[in-house]
């Protein structure tokens, strides 16, 4: 059975569809060792035995029937609990949602059940999306399976722990200003944010609209791509989805061949706060693509050091709107209503009760930036600042083909250590953001343990809008030489749970 | 403030200039709401119109209807706007138990339609010109019953109770810019361009605009400044005005009201003010101070939209023949002075006119019963002559039936007021009532010969060359049938039973 | 550029409906004033002239067709509501406008 979950999924799928093994005991030993390790870990925030096996039964029996499956029937995955579930419980890993059952699927949801795979659950999460650490869930930290007293980054820490702690093979993200990508990075496993506009928001619950992108969390490239091309394409529920054919993201990722591309190096990723460990990896990883036969030059991008003041601007502003609507009169917590205290005094007391620290900061924050008087100097000003991100973006990709960096400047922190300081906690996704500001793709993968603590370092690589499928031309070449290298994947190094 | 302390209205203008803004909210006729597939339909039960993005729950997006768009241009290009090239949508904040988001989807520094102009006719004829400001595209909130009050008022309830059928459903909101310098005419010049907007509105066949069913709304601007002077005075929000008689009482009321204040020394507040319709006054709604912020900034989660200069010459194009020059059209058709054009207008009966027509009357006939019957009622119960009880095809009935000698006039009335009562259509109301002219000349003969044979000696005179005593016989006839024979008809037979050319 | 003081922080907190505690008012207000101080070196753009993105994507023009969708049931969409009457959402006594 510990094979079972050791399985790629691309592997899990083939073993389904040749009848070596079927979806339910496939899914059954998911369960189990959700069992046997998520009290240590808190990856998830609801188990849904009943609908997973029922998911997967229904896999076997189209099997039976000898219908088609698609390339990941029958393959258990682990969704962030920030996508809507027609009748399993979706939270966003707030007080304030505790107990919502939604009543209609997102987009997303409805393409994984129609892909025959089966959703073992919700992972825990940042309360709406908002942390680098998933410290700020209402239901208690996740730990990192490298090291259960550190952080699994976040927001999405919850996606990347199930993978890394083999209680999935697969799982769903957000990736709103690196969700995604850092998690990815400090967990050990490859996490994908695909062009904004690529994969559905509708039924993604909103933390900042115009930054948010859900995206595939796997083990390997070949997988993120095979869940890539499953979620990602044209969904006519939300305007701001892209009427274009997916990028072959799946032939890509098997390509492993990087000769003739020309690769950049973000110069302004590097120095002060990066950690030594983490750049000797990222470092390594540059001589690697050079040995692989790509062209690795240094690109400058002078408008990436505004990128994260000009993120916690339009983010905290977006959400500010966003969560309005969590006013305890339709759906979620409703405290306070004792017959004499107006709708105006219960909404803000369930506010006040059912919103962590880190939500009403950015609430107040988001509030501030967009009020009279304030609008042009600060909101104003970081839309403009993202028009020079683009031009920097564009200016760079004229040159070469994908740019790369570290994921994240340090491996994984302590959980507490940057819990009560948030201006520490927002240098995690000094590097991820400026790809949210322009809509980009980018994917981080493993590259190595830091030296120093032997904890993951991630490798950011970052495409243009659509051209998804570089990320994984690149991220698969990479990912096939360090097997190589190591004589096996990075993740066979964490420690038993 | 009660009435009894208002200013006389004409000592209010000889002292003060009145200035206003007009603003109106038309729900368009969509079938589905602005920004989801829901239907618009009235009447559904509560709650059964609502899905994922008009209910905001979380996680959903909106969809721009494309229609709701198409009617925004119409509208615009209607009021004489430009159309924007490239406009986005914005998000309004604020939160209110009504509005599911917190925020209204609408549009801020960007509307759609903006720099027009609309000229209204006063009563007298007059054009007065009102300058268009903008016209933007929203969505509407849903709608919220208090319970535990004594009035189903929002004072003194326990609770509220709320249906989401109506949110979301299109609203075209359109601002007037300052109407200036139309003085003691201010409410009449209110009130004509609400009802010109709502005919335009009708023509171009985006909204019924029925005012009595919420589908506009119109929200009175007004503030008073002492004559001679420019600049503005503090201004009050008279909110949801829903009929054109009420937005003219309205602005009256207000002057009036603003006028004793500043009589007094008094200072106006700028605040929300509601209309009462039982007494034409208007009392305080709320206080619009500076904490009023509604953080507008452009909505992530609809993206920009770009008319084509092709795409808005072919609406224009398409455009149907405007209230104005309908009207002129009507005259020259109807043959009609321009003063009684302008009673027509007046009466508000070119609509129901032109329908009565259109279902088979001859225009002068239609016009009569509008005019006269119809019109004195709507004044009489102080209601608008559209919203009587009665259809333009059951007045055009009624024509038919007088055309085909089937009623007489007198007969015609009785017809009306028995539809107008709620007794059915016409035809229903013949029958039952028995009002049918006698015109079957067996029945009819055995009345002329009985009457020839009781008056003898006026049969005589009129035997001997005297035609104009057939009156007299005709009346009898008239009697005996009980009024229910046509007179004509009637005075044929006579004659032709004396062996005299008439 | 400006810090913010408690009495701006109370203020944001009222108009986002958050009835925050006397500690966390100060807290924030700190912390926010820490923040607001680094964020505000985007106001470096203020004067450039250089178009604002709202949107990352050039879209424009998205619009659906006017065709009725089947809504929720009414039980689907009072599913979650904390409290419900007669089919409609019931929420405490609402103040403002009659
Ligand atoms: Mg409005
Ligand atoms: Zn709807």
């Amino acid at each position: 059975m510990t094979d079972l979950i050791r399985y790629t999924a691309a592997e899990t799928a083939a073993a389904i569809a040749t009848g070596e093994v079927s979806a339910a005991e496939v899914t059954q030993a998911h369960l189990d060792r959700i069992d046997a390790v998520d009290k240590k870990v808190n990856a998830f925030l609801h188990v849904d035995t009943e609908g997973a096996l029922a998911a997967a039964r229904a896999v076997d029996a189209k099997r039976a029937k000898g219908e088609e499956l698609g390339p990941l029937a029958g393959v258990p995955l682990a969704l962030k609990d920030v996508f809507t579930t027609k009748g399993v419980p979706t939270t966003c890993g707030s007080k304030i949602l505790e107990g919502w059952i939604p009543p209609y699927d997102a987009t997303l949801t409805s393409r994984l059940k129609d892909a025959g795979v089966v959703i073992l659950g919700k992972t825990n999460m940042d309360e709406f999306a908002m942390g680098s650490s998933t410290e700020n869930s209402a239901y208690g930290a996740t730990g990192n399976p490298w090291d259960l007293s550190r952080i699994p980054g976040g927001s999405g820490g919850g996606s990347a722990a199930a993978l890394a702690a083999f209680e999935a093979p697969l799982a769903i993200g957000t990736d709103t200003g690196g969700s995604i990508r850092q998690p990815g990075a400090v967990t050990g496993t490859v996490g994908v944010k695909p062009t904004y506009g690529s994969v559905s928001r509708y039924g993604l619950v909103a933390f900042s609209s115009s930054l948010d992108q859900g995206g595939p969390c796997a083990r390997t490239v070949l997988d993120a791509a095979l869940l890539h091309e499953a979620i990602a394409g044209y969904d006519p529920m939300d305007s701001t989805s892209i009427n274009a054919p997916v990028p072959a993201v799946v032939e890509a990722a098997k390509l492993r061949d990087v000769r003739g591309m020309r690769i950049g190096v973000v110069k302004e990723f590097a120095g002060e706060g990066y950690q030594a460990g983490v750049m000797q990896r990222f470092n390594e990883s540059v001589e690697l693509l050079r040995e692989l036969g790509a062209e690795v030059v240094e690109v400058s991008c002078p408008s990436f050091t505004l990128a994260l003041p000009a993120y916690y601007l339009i983010a905290p502003s977006e959400a500010s709107s966003n969560l309005a609507r969590f006013d305890a009169m339709r759906y979620g917590l409703r405290v306070g209503d004792d017959g004499t205290r107006s709708a105006e005094d219960v909404t803000a007391l369930t506010r006040e009760a059912g919103f962590g620290p880190e939500v009403k900061r950015r609430i107040i924050l988001g509030t501030y930036a967009l009020s009279s008087g304030y609008y042009d100097a600060y909101y104003g000003s970081a839309q403009k600042v993202r028009t020079l991100i683009s031009r920097d973006f564009d200016a760079a990709f004229a040159g070469v083909d994908v740019l790369i960096s570290p994921t994240t400047p340090t491996t994984a922190f302590p959980i507490g250590e940057r819990a009560d300081d948030p201006m520490a906690m927002y240098l995690a996704d000094l590097c991820t953001i400026p790809s949210n500001l322009a809509g980009n793709a980018a994917m981080s993968l493993p590259c190595g343990l830091a030296p120093e603590d032997n904890l993951p370092v991630g490798l950011q690589i970052i495409a243009p809008a659509m051209a998804d499928d570089r990320l994984y031309r690149v991220g698969g070449a990479v990912e096939a030489a360090l097997n190589d290298k190591w004589g096996h994947p990075l993740l066979e190094e964490a420690p038993a749970l | 403030m009660s009435v009894e302390n208002l200013v006389p209205y004409e000592e209010a203008l000889a002292s003060y200039d009145p200035v206003m803004g007009l603003e109106v909210h038309v729900e368009l006729g969509t079938k589905t709401k602005m920004f989801c597939g829901c239907s618009t339909e009235l009447g559904a039960e509560p709650n059964t119109q609502t899905c994922p993005t008009c209910l905001g729950l979380p996680g959903s997006l909106p969809v721009v209807n494309a229609i709701g768009v198409e009617s925004a241009i119409k509208i615009g290009l209607a009021l004489n706007c430009e159309i924007a090239e490239w406009c986005r949508f914005a998000r309004k904040n604020y939160f209110y138990p009504d509005m599911p988001k917190n925020f209204q989807t609408s549009q801020y520094d960007e509307p759609i339609a903006f720099n027009g102009y609309l000229d209204v006719q006063l009563e007298d004829g007059e054009t007065f010109r009102v300058e268009i400001e903008r016209a933007h595209m929203e969505e509407d909130t849903g709608k919220s019953s208090h319970v535990g009050g004594a009035t189903g008022r929002i004072h003194g309830a326990t609770h509220s109770l709320l249906d989401y059928n109506r949110a979301g459903i299109p609203l075209i909101e359109i601002v007037t810019k300052p109407i200036e310098g139309a003085g003691s005419r201010a409410p009449e010049v209110a009130k004509a361009y609400v009802a010109e907007l709502r005919e335009l509105i009708k023509a171009l066949g985006v909204s019924e605009a029925r005012m009595d069913k919420g589908q506009m709304r119109c929200d009175v601007n007004l503030s008073l400044r002492p004559n001679g002077t420019e600049k503005f005075g503090t201004r009050s929000e008279t909110k949801n005005v829903n009929s054109l008689r009420s937005v003219e009482r309205a602005a009256r009321f207000e002057i009036q009201r603003h006028a004793a204040l500043l009589n007094d020394g008094r200072t106006v507040v700028q605040e929300t003010r509601h209309f009462h319709e039982d007494n034409g006054t208007t009392t305080s709604g709320r206080i619009k101070d500076n904490a009023e912020d509604y953080r507008y900034f452009p909505e992530p989660d609809l993206v920009p939209i770009a008319p084509s200069r092709e795409w808005v010459e072919e609406l224009r194009a398409g455009l149907p023949e405007l209230p104005r020059v309908r009207r002129a059209r009507l005259q020259a058709e109807w043959d009609l002075s321009d003063k009684d054009m302008q009673s027509v207008l007046n009466a508000g009966a070119v609509e129901p006119i032109q329908l009565t027509i259109a279902a088979g009357a001859p225009a002068d006939q239609a016009r009569k019963w509008w005019m006269g019957e119809l019109a004195r009622r709507a004044n009489e119960t102080g209601t608008d002559l559209a919203e009587q009880p009665i259809t333009p095809v059951q007045v055009a009935r009624v024509c038919t039936l007088v055309a085909e000698g089937k009623l007489n006039d007198k007969l015609a009335r009785q017809v009306i007021e028995a539809v107008l009562a709620g007794e059915g259509e016409p035809d229903a109301v013949v029958e039952q009532r028995g009002l049918a002219v006698v015109s079957d000349d067996s029945a009819l003969g055995a009345a002329v010969d009985q009457a020839i044979a009781e008056n003898e000696a006026i049969a005589a005179k009129i035997r001997d060359g005297k035609v104009a005593a057939v009156g007299a016989l005709v009346g009898a006839v008239m009697k005996a049938t009980r009024g229910q024979a046509d007179a004509a008809r009637v005075k044929d037979l006579i004659l032709e039973r004396l062996g005299v050319q008439a | 550029m400006p810090g913010i003081t408690r009495e701006e922080v109370a203020h944001l907190a009222r108009l986002s409906r958050l009835e925050l505690q006397a500690e966390e008012l100060d807290h924030f207000a700190e912390q926010l004033d820490v923040i607001i101080g680094a964020v505000a070196r985007v106001s470096e753009v203020a004067g450039q002239d250089v178009p604002p993105t709202s949107h990352p994507l050039p879209l424009t023009n998205v619009m659906r067709a006017d065709e009725v969708r089947p809504s929720l049931t009414p039980d689907q969409a009072l599913s979650g509501a904390p409290a419900a009457e007669e089919q409609r959402f019931r929420v405490p006594q609402i103040l403002g406008e009659d």
